[in-house]
């Protein structure tokens, strides 16, 4: 394992991590990022690298719900706090409705960004549950991109807002939430 | 026209690997990790042109964990992807020629420890005369300071000088020439996942490579040369690849040096490039300084054009005489042009190599005409919708460089987006500081002849049904996130049919998979669309001819048409002139009798296009199946105070053929404007004395959310004659118009020519300063070289109005009545 300990350039720690509901232990050399630790120690690399600088938002996770830059984040500072990746997302099996908008609507194309993306939207969505074109803009600016044109994003992060509004009144009035799938807009 | 309705193409149904892409489930090369496997970094040199006198990797290998490490000497084998300059090494044996250039490479039990060997590393250099500009590219240099010592003389790498019809006659017969300079900005394609790739040599003497690439047929046939190995014992297996636009295309040095250490210590090596190292592989976008030379008559009709092209192609050959090429090629396929002159050079520069980037070569090009054309109906008091309407090429023609035309719906693109955009009566009509423009374009359908020239297919699928009804469809093609993966399943599904979910793919295997040539030119769709309809339609037959002995219907009442079978919805059904007669078989039941009747039921469709040169060296570049056609209106505001130009819509129409899935179609669109706005704003690669002035994502800026305007797509279906399903591209094409359209509305908007990429707020403002001083505001290269060119070429035109017979072959795939 890449995390072995025998020749690890700095010392290593024994470290506390929850992730995904679930409590790990690991030892790792404390200069060792979350997003390193994520992927390389414990397997979680639905979570990718794009920058290695902070810049693309591609390694973007959920600490106590908000959204941080693993690729930032060391380990020791997280301890104790909940960390939530893209394989938390899903609950018992069933894609999270976010999850479900961006595969219908094209918002993935090449997928590599859409980790990040996805977890931006979700914690967007946890703190505003009606947002405006204007703010899901503002709000996943950091999350950058290169295929889509982000429209297709917008639409997703959209409908699924209005998915779960919808659930959460069905659910409210005691009914089954209904699938439905938007228009393209196309000419 | 009516286009013929299908069950499966056509639908915006959600893309076969959508849900896991959008659940972290794709596995990417850097995400898989196999037992035992150590990590490889490379050491780039720090010179930009340099001898190299001596690498000291003593401290390195005697580190804890350091595993084993290889110079250049270690794979003394030259490869490039074309043929005709095979001049890079995997790491360079005497000479660097660019900062970034790799010397080493370092396997370790781990990504710190390979880190820490590079660094340890020592390599002393005896520095040469450097390059960095078209013009230094340009100037004599001595026989020992060239870059490369191939090439026609000097820095120069690739000269070509074609003249189609009589150029002269053309000029003279012109009222007025127009005459200007442009200039394109390099780039690079910045895929959010950084190349990686994984070597596995097993004890059996094979070798495996994973790896993030467009082309593995290309890598396979790459490994096989610098490596030695009999093509037959290695397997290349491309994994999903998190975004490409051309700059994963090339064979590249981690993946020959992740094969090189895992043979040498019989373990699995991983090779990730840093950011920083994607943006020295680069193969991006070429800067390209040009001049339009063109005559017309007074009413806009083109006599002549005689057009150059100064590429500055970085430090290796790359794609570059294929995207010099492309810088000529396609001005023919839009408007009519009797007489055509194309003087093209590509020097080397030491700096990264460039490459193809979305567009290859031909977005530079048409940056230039269409603005250009712009200035001439500006000039003629023409509108540029009717002027551009009023010259354009005729369906089913020949140009008179030895492009053949087929479907064109540019006419109609025109249509739409001026229509959309109410562009005739906004231009010219919005206050200061508002403007709309107009441009399009045009790109292939895959380009007509493969990188090797032989003649065997250019891709093909394998299918074959499982007793319980499940289809699996091999080909090598890669999904690149473009689509593909769905365009398989889905043609697939349309003939057999069944949905797209109940086929199973297994592409991009060198191994499992037959030949596709790979994600590049835009082919895939066309290209192994047909070669999967045929596979179907094959499998098809044996289905229905199984389901008609159990449902007794005669043989001779199916071929003479009377009676029919549809394949649909899982059914397949019995008709009777049209109507079906309640008979009927499911598809399970279909395959069971089939496989009784004719042994496995397995089949192979393969697509070759057909041979589209002409008759001169060069003509191997613009042919292709069918041209996708695209225009686009923007419309732009200008700040005159900061000079920043804001786009506040985009109007794009693009003749797609057939969309095959709407949803997935716009997605191209959209991402292509994204990628077109990004390259006339923020994007350029920047240089100083060789070094990437900003080889980071936190100073190269990209357009994010608030930069992306609204983007309204108009899908205009020509239904090519044969294009599968009548499609043709969308992956690229619709970035061509993007450039000149806001040049154009800039123009509109202020009354400046910005004929220089990217359009920063310091041109903005240079140019408004001089419309302060009463000068004309022009900002753009002031200075174009005066080349010796070579005796030109001259090759006699195909008359566009009567193209040759053989040329115009149709294979109809759509038998519908149009």
């Amino acid at each position: 394992m890449k995390h072995s300990t025998f020749q690890a350039p700095l010392p290593a720690e024994r470290l506390h991590v929850r992730v995904n509901g679930e409590s790990y232990e690991i030892v790792a050399p404390v200069n060792k990022t979350l997003l390193e630790i994520l992927r390389e120690d414990l397997g979680l690399t639905g979570t990718k690298h794009g920058c290695e600088l902070g810049e693309c938002g591609t390694c973007t996770v959920l600490i106590d719900g908000d959204p941080m830059l693993s690729c930032l984040v060391l380990p020791v500072e997280v301890q104790g706090h909940e960390i939530l990746t893209i394989e938390g997302l899903a609950e018992g099996g069933r894609p999270h409705e976010l999850q479900v908008a961006f595969a219908e609507l094209g918002a993935a194309q090449c997928g590599y960004c859409t980790p990040g993306m996805m977890m931006s939207s979700k914690a967007l969505l946890d703190s505003n549950s009606h947002p405006t074109t204007e703010e899901i803009k503002e709000y996943l600016a950091g999350n950058l991109c290169r295929c889509t044109g982000y429209l297709q994003i917008l639409e997703a992060v959209d409908s699924a807002a209005k998915k779960l509004h919808s659930s959460q009144q069905d659910a409210d009035r005691g009914n089954t939430p209904e699938s439905t799938t938007q228009g393209t807009g196309i000419r | 026209m009516s286009l013929t309705k299908y069950s499966v193409i056509g639908q915006s149904v959600p893309r076969v690997d959508g849900i896991r892409k959008a659940t972290g489930q794709s596995v990417y090369a850097d995400d898989f990790t196999l037992p035992r496997m150590l990590y490889g970094k490379l050491l780039g040199s720090r010179r930009p042109h340099a001898r190299i006198l001596s690498i000291d990797t003593s401290k390195a290998k005697a580190m804890p964990g350091v595993k084993a490490i290889v110079t250049g000497e270690d794979l003394p084998v030259k490869y490039g992807i074309l043929p005709v300059s095979e001049d890079e090494y995997p790491l360079e044996v005497d000479r660097v020629r660019f900062v970034g250039d790799p010397i080493v490479a370092v396997a370790a039990v781990d990504e710190m420890t390979a880190e820490e060997a590079v660094r340890a590393i020592e390599v002393k250099y005896e520095d040469l005369p450097t390059s960095f500009e078209i013009s230094e590219g340009l100037a004599a240099v001595g026989e020992t300071s060239r870059i490369h010592d191939y090439g026609p003389h000097d820095n120069v790498h690739k000269q070509i000088n074609l003249e189609f019809g009589d150029l002269d006659s053309g000029f003279d017969a012109a009222d007025q020439v127009f005459d200007n300079t442009y200039f394109y900005s390099g780039s690079n394609h910045l895929a959010l996942e950084q190349h990686s790739a994984v070597a596995q040599y097993g004890a059996d003497s094979k070798l495996t490579l994973w790896s993030s690439t467009q082309t593995p047929h290309y890598v396979h046939k790459a490994l096989a040369s610098v490596l030695k190995i009999p093509a037959s014992r290695i397997r290349v297996i491309a994994t999903p690849v998190g975004g490409g636009f051309g700059g994963k295309s090339d064979p590249f040095p981690h993946e020959f040096c992740a094969a090189k250490l895992s043979m040498l210590t019989g373990r699995p090596v991983k090779i990730t490039l840093t950011r920083e190292e994607v943006f020295y592989a680069h193969r991006g976008r070429h800067p390209v300084l040009m001049n339009v030379k063109l005559g017309v008559k007074n009413d806009g009709s083109i006599t002549a054009l005689d057009f150059q092209s100064f590429v500055d192609g970085g430090a290796y050959g790359s794609y570059g005489v294929a995207s010099t090429y492309y810088t000529g090629a396609l001005q023919t396929v839009t408007y009519k042009i009797p007489a055509y002159r194309f003087r093209g050079v590509r020097v080397f520069t030491n700096k990264p190599p460039c490459g193809p980037k979305r567009g290859h070569g031909t977005p530079q090009p048409r940056y230039a005409l269409e603005v250009h054309l712009d200035r001439v109906a500006n000039a003629l008091g023409i509108d540029p919708a009717a002027y551009r309407k009023s010259i354009l090429v005729d369906e089913y023609s020949m140009t008179v460089n030895h492009m053949r035309v087929t479907s064109c719906g540019l006419g109609e693109c025109i249509e739409k987006v001026t229509e959309g955009s109410d562009f005739n009566s906004l231009r010219g009509a919005l206050p200061v500081g508002k403007g709309v423009g107009l441009a399009v374009g045009s790109y292939l359908s895959g380009a007509g002849l493969p990188i090797y020239w032989n003649k065997m297919p250019h891709t093909s699928v394998d299918l074959k049904i499982d007793r319980g009804g499940g289809v699996t469809a091999k080909c090598m093609q890669i999904d690149i996130g473009q689509g593909s993966d769905s365009v398989l399943a889905m043609t697939v599904a349309e003939i057999l049919g069944i949905t797209p979910a109940d086929v199973n793919l297994i592409c991009a295997d060198t191994d499992t998979t037959p030949i596709d040539l790979g994600a590049y030119s835009s082919r895939v769709t066309f290209m192994m669309g047909n070669a999967a309809i045929e596979a179907a339609e094959k499998l098809r037959k044996k289905l229905f001819e199984a389901v008609a002995e159990e449902l007794h219907i005669s043989e001779r009442a199916l071929s003479e048409g009377t009676e029919s079978l549809q394949s649909a919805a899982g059914q397949i059904v019995h008709m009777v002139n049209g109507v079906p007669t309640g008979k009927s078989s499911s598809f399970l039941r279909a395959v069971k009798l089939a496989e009784s009747k004719f042994g496995q039921l397995s089949s192979t469709g393969s697509f070759t296009p057909q041979a589209l040169r002409g008759p001169y060296k060069g003509s191997g570049v613009g042919p292709t199946p069918a041209y996708s056609y695209s225009a686009a209106v923007a419309k732009v505001s200008v700040d005159r105070e900061t000079g920043i130009v804001t786009p506040e819509k985009l109007w794009v129409a693009h003749d797609i053929g057939r969309a095959i899935n709407p949803i997935l179609a716009r997605g191209q669109i959209e991402g292509s404007v994204y990628m077109a706005l990004g390259e006339i704003f923020m994007e350029e690669q920047a240089f100083r004395k060789g070094q990437h002035q900003f080889p980071s994502m936190l100073d190269y800026k990209t357009p994010t959310f608030l930069e992306m305007p609204s983007v309204e797509s108009y899908l205009i279906e020509t239904n090519d004659a044969e294009g599968p399903f009548g499609a043709k591209e969308v992956g690229q094409g619709p970035l061509l118009p993007i450039p000149p359209a806001i040049a154009n509305a800039v123009y509109d908007a202020i009354g400046a020519r910005i004929d220089e990429l990217p359009i920063t707020p310091e041109k903005v403002l240079a140019a408004l300063a001089l419309q302060e001083k009463g000068k004309f505001p022009q900002v753009g290269p002031n200075k174009f070289p005066d080349y010796q060119w070579p005796t030109p070429v001259k090759i006699d035109p195909v008359w566009y109005d009567q193209p040759p017979e053989q040329w115009v072959e149709t294979r109809r795939r759509d038998r519908s009545k149009c």
